[in-house]
């Protein structure tokens, strides 16, 4: 790791002044992808303004119609809420799958989002609900948020303040855990609303995606045997050590109908 | 004598105190005044010609004190790392042996071969200087498989050395093996791959070096598990410095398997530097220059053949194996799939003839050398496999075709047709104890229920022996071993009859201080409490060639038996003077000393005491003290074995394999602390499931770099992997050791692996499935069920 300044501002515009004044530096949220980063020496920012001291971005709010999630809530606050658990079973869970108690315990939702890492839970979640990406300067719908393999719509200095999810009629995550990382080797987030379906997969791509045939199956029968059938395509999906292209489009039926079985259950 | 704690009691584990209350004392702990950081600059290529190494910017900048590389270490004249193997072909004619320079020479060979060290103030200066180094590659075609590497046209990593073939070895009689098969009623062949695997001990690998040149004495602390050895290695064949110069260290050192029992350059070169720069060096890895760096295990391409009699007997196995040496030779590289290996191709059966061939292969990959098991769990694999591939093609129950095959515990000591003789065992007892507690009866009915769920179960076995307690020198010295493989002992009483212990072992997680300390406690009758066991240190004790290969209480122990056997002795003389008697009319027993059919008694604390104040004592006979040393060199391997049964159930949709159940009946002679053994037990079970589904170094051909270079990528078994595991032992005693041990350190990943697999073969055999490769991933089992030559269905 080299060294570098460290701020802890008490406000979210002085967070976006330092980050505007200060040129290369980098938010720090739970620094669970980050702090590896620095160690590993694949990213060497002169200065990182933390996050955790800014009031109001952690919390889970409901509002009726939707739950507003702060960006610096802990994946652990999530998977424990009774609130969640009441209103949204299926985010908790989701929350609940990711890495191991002390990553939970550190790592943050608006962390993840900003991230966006290929094989993380959460972007599954934000599409497959989709949910509003709130910055400190606007709102990003989240078809609009997911540009491609860890890249996202928010510009330079932007800062994740809060998720705003739409509360479904029902929901269901189900994740196939990559063998070594644990990390989504594919996640299907499966969300049922008044006027459509939406069907989000993680894992399998360079970025998390829809699938608009599953959805449109779903929309007129919302049971596994709709969507038992639909294979994907495996051009655009990724090929590694862990899983090649075909077994992953295989895994997203797979895991599509496990994800229509849990909201069903 | 109270708190006396023996053979047969599970007492809590000494070193656990300091573990678990953070007072245990690793190499990273250590700190001494002037101490520098030393980075090491490893290869980015598999496969490069060194042109040149620019030091200029990096030397620049603040902090760095040295950057040395090869030029420096062959200017110093230093000795090229060395192997402690040397093995020949059918014909005599030595393995090929290319030079492993401490730090890279002209080429470099695999992604993480050395190409300088770095020294600094501090890590962070050393880093930055390293990224700095202007090191010009050429950069050559990488090859990292062993069927690639011997291909003609493939690249050579050794311009003297055609095909990248070090050495190609056979044992067996080649001809008698071809006789049988051609009166053979069945023949059974089998190809499979063993895959390659990084030994993952929790601590990294690390050392720090120094150099007094007010004594000329160097000092290397390392994370070894075997620290005379390295010393000896090191002052002799690299830096030619006289080994009482030499002091090496290995403090608490958090787990090992193998990978810390090797002769690193790291190390030589670290203890080398510090005289250069007159500073002490550190020198800590990370995981990930771990993976690039630590030898690996396995690697093999293997071939087999079985040939049967129409009664399902065997008669003939052949074994045709290619295996990865990876781009040097390591300290026991070319042992491992060759002597380590071969020999234990007869199993627990009375095959009559038996031939192996082994090819030796170089390839741009880390050094594979031994991780636990060596040579054994690789054949074990082949044996276990071949048999239930035989049975499933003749139409034999798998049990069945065991039992009409393996050794009578009357037939023991039997001998082999591949150079081992084993001395005693019971494979029947351990098959029936291990088929009763796995509850095979009850199978189908299980079977049935998974079925029901749409999920396929299926039952493995794994029937083995392996050889352990290396070794006997003489006979190892004959297969190409270089060194001894006795072990020593020094045991001292204190003059309060309190014992220290000074043994050549090395503890490094396998609760030696425990064991050895109730060895003591029951052979001499002292507390449990009043004898500690010390280790590690050149410095303090007298020799030993440490821990491996099953060895510590096999070897070390007998070292440590025999030790106090000598204490005693001298125990009776000093009793006779006092008691007024002579030394045949002394009895010792439980910590007393007494006059045969008398009430006279001394303790053993008062013979302690009249050793060390010797007013009344046969000076002129005996010299004062207690303190006794042995020297143990075993006269035969001994054959620990057994039984594992493994349950499986496969989700035909995912392909994932979940372990229901795991069953081990095994034949470890005595068990000196049950709850130890079990944890030997369990921690090498977890590790053959790890290879058998989960773990897999894989390197890109062409480039040569590790893709599974990171935990991220590399999967270790967790805990959540696996179901409560069902260990019991069934001992017969080993009849030359002296308390009839067999040692348990590998048993549990040797016994492992095939009962795993084929477990999962049996889970798919209705769909035409006779071998599936390890390891066992969701990916591969889809695949084959894609494959698979009937629907897929639930029966
Ligand atoms: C061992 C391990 C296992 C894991 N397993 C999983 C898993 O199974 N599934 C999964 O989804 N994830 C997993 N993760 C990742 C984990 O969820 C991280 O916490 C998450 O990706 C990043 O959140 P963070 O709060 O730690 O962000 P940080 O590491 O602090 O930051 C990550 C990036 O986001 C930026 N950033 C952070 N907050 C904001 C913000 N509010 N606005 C704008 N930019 C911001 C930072 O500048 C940085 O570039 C794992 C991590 C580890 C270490």
């Amino acid at each position: 790791m080299k060294s570098f300044a460290y701020h802890q501002p008490s406000q979210v515009p002085e967070a976006a002044r330092l980050l505007g004044a200060l040129e290369d530096s980098k938010i720090v949220a739970g620094g669970m992808t980050l702090i590896p980063t620095l160690k590993q020496r694949l990213a060497a920012p002169p200065a990182l303004i933390d996050l955790s001291k800014l009031p109001g971005l952690s919390g889970i709010k409901d509002e009726g119609p939707t739950i507003t999630i702060g960006a610096m809530t802990r994946h652990a606050d999530v998977a424990r809420s009774a609130m969640l658990a009441e209103r949204l079973p299926a985010l908790a869970t989701l929350a609940s799958l990711i890495g191991d108690p002390a990553v939970r315990n550190r790592g943050t939702i608006g962390g993840s989002v900003a991230n966006n890492d290929p094989s993380a839970d959460y972007p599954a979640a934000v599409l497959g609900l989709g949910a509003t990406v709130v910055t400190n300067i606007r709102d990003i719908p989240a078809d609009q948020y997911f540009v491609g393999l860890f890249e996202t719509a928010l510009q330079p200095g932007e800062i994740i303040t809060a998720i705003r999810f739409p509360v479904p009629l029902k929901a269901g995550y189900a994740k196939f855990k990559a063998p070594a990382s644990r990390y989504a080797l594919v996640g299907v987030f499966v969300a049922q609303f008044t006027d459509g379906v939406r069907v989000a997969v993680t894992g399998a791509g360079p970025g998390v995606f829809r699938v608009p045939p599953m959805e449109q199956a779903l929309a007129q029968h919302f049971d596994p045997s709709a969507i038992a059938a639909i294979k994907i395509d495996t051009e655009g999906l990724t090929s590694d050590i862990h899983a090649e292209a075909d077994y992953r489009a295989h895994l997203v039926t797979v895991m599509a109908k496990r994800a229509v079985d849990a909201a069903l259950s | 004598m109270s708190n006396v704690i023996g053979i047969g009691a599970a007492p809590k584990r000494k070193e656990d105190q300091r573990f678990l209350t953070g007072r245990g004392n690793y190499v990273s702990d250590i700190k001494i005044p002037g101490m520098t950081a030393g980075v090491f600059v490893r290869s980015p290529h598999g496969h490069a010609v060194l042109r040149g190494i620019d030091k200029t910017a990096a030397l620049a900048l603040p902090g760095v004190i040295a950057i040395l590389t090869g030029e420096d270490v062959a200017a110093d004249g230093l000795g090229t790392l060395p192997c402690g193997w040397g093995i020949s072909n059918a014909q005599g004619v030595p393995m090929k042996e290319p030079p492993f320079p401490v730090l890279a020479q002209g080429k470099v060979r695999f992604v993480g071969d050395m190409v300088a060290l770095v020294i600094a103030e501090t890590p962070e200066q050393a880093n930055a200087a390293a990224d700095l180094l202007d090191i010009d590659y050429e950069v050559l075609p990488a090859v990292v498989g062993v069927l690639d590497a011997v291909a003609p046209g493939a690249p050579q990593l050794f311009d003297d050395i055609p095909n990248n073939i070090c050495c190609d070895w056979e044992l067996g009689d080649k001809a008698a093996v071809e006789a049988a098969f051609r009166k053979a009623a069945h023949i059974a062949k089998l190809s499979l791959v063993n895959n390659r695997l990084i030994g993952n001990p929790m601590e990294p690998r690390a050392a720090v070096a120094d150099y007094n040149p007010g004594t000329g004495q160097h000092a290397l602390w390392t994370t070894s598990q075997f620290p005379h050895v390295v010393r000896t290695l090191m002052s002799g064949l690299v830096l030619k410095v006289p080994e009482h110069k030499v002091r090496v260290v290995a403090p608490d050192v958090g787990g090992g398997f193998g990978v810390k029992q090797f002769h690193y350059g790291e190390e030589a070169a670290l203890a080398w530097a510090a005289k250069r720069v007159m500073r002490p060096v550190k020198w800590v890895a990370s995981r990930s220059e771990g993976y690039l760096s630590d030898r690996h295990g396995r690697d093999h391409v293997t071939e087999a053949e079985l040939a049967l009699d129409e009664t399902g007997k065997f008669l003939a196995f052949r074994v045709k194996t290619l295996a990865n040496m990876g781009g040097y030779l390591s300290t026991f590289g070319p042992n491992i799939p060759t002597n380590l290996y071969a020999p234990l191709l007869g199993g627990v059966y009375t095959t009559p003839a038996i031939y192996c061939n082994v090819k030796v292969v170089f390839t741009n990959t880390v050094p594979v050398d031994a991780y636990r098991g060596a040579g054994r769990p690789e054949a074990t694999f082949v044996l276990e496999r071949m048999v239930d591939v035989a049975a499933a093609e003749m139409g034999i129950d798998r049990v069945e075709i065991r039992r009409r095959n393996m050794i009578p515990k009357e037939a023991y000591p039997y001998q082999t047709p591949v150079l081992v003789q084993y001395d005693s065992g019971d494979p029947m007892g351990c098959l029936d104890g291990a088929l009763a507690a796995a509850d095979v009866a009850g199978f189908g009915a299980r079977k049935a229920e998974s079925a029901r769920r749409g999920k396929f179960r299926g039952l493995g076995y794994s029937t083995y022996v392996e050889a352990c307690g290396l070794a006997p020198s003489r006979f190892a010295g004959r297969l190409g071993a270089r060194g001894g493989l006795y072990e020593s002992a020094t045991v001292r009483v204190h003059p309060g009859g309190q014992v220290t212990v000074l043994i050549g072992t090395h503890n490094h997680g396998q609760g030696h201080e425990t064991t050895f300390a109730q060895i003591v406690s029951e052979k001499l009758g002292v507390a449990f409490d009043n004898v500690d066991i010390v280790f590690g240190d050149t410095d303090r004790v007298q020799f030993g060639m440490g821990t491996y290969g099953s060895r510590s209480l096999v070897v070390g122990g007998a070292a440590l038996s025999k030790a106090a056997d000598k204490v005693i002795v001298k125990g009776k003389k000093i009793a006779a003077h006092l008691l007024e008697t002579s030394e045949q009319d002394i009895h010792f027993e439980a910590g007393k000393f007494s006059v045969a059919g008398t009430d006279r008694v001394k303790t053993f604390e008062e013979i302690a005491g009249a050793a060390y104040v010797p007013h009344n004592y046969p000076l002129e006979v005996l010299e004062p003290g207690l303190e006794e040393q042995a020297y143990y060199d075993p006269v035969n391997f001994t054959y620990p074995g057994g039984c594992h049964i493994c349950e499986v159930e496969i989700d035909p949709e995912t392909g994932v394999v979940q372990l229901l159940n795991y069953t081990a009946v095994d034949d470890v002679g005595t068990v000196i602390n049950p709850m130890i053994v079990e944890g030997q037990l369990h921690g090498g079970i977890v590790q053959g499931v790890g290879q058998a589904l989960f773990e897999n170094a894989v390197y890109d051909d062409g480039s040569g770099q590790l893709l599974s270079g990171s935990l991220m990528d590399y999967c270790m078994p967790r805990a959540d992997h696996m179901p409560m595991m069902n260990i019991a032992t069934h001992s017969t005693l080993c009849t030359h050791t002296p308390m009839g041990v067999k040692g348990c350190g590998e048993v549990g990943t040797i016994g492992s692996p095939a009962a795993v697999i084929n477990a999962v073969v049996d889970a798919l055999s209705h769909l035409g499935v006779t071998h599936v490769d390890m390891p066992a991933t969701p990916n591969r089992i889809w695949r084959l069920l894609q494959n698979a030559s009937l629907p897929i269905a639930a029966e």
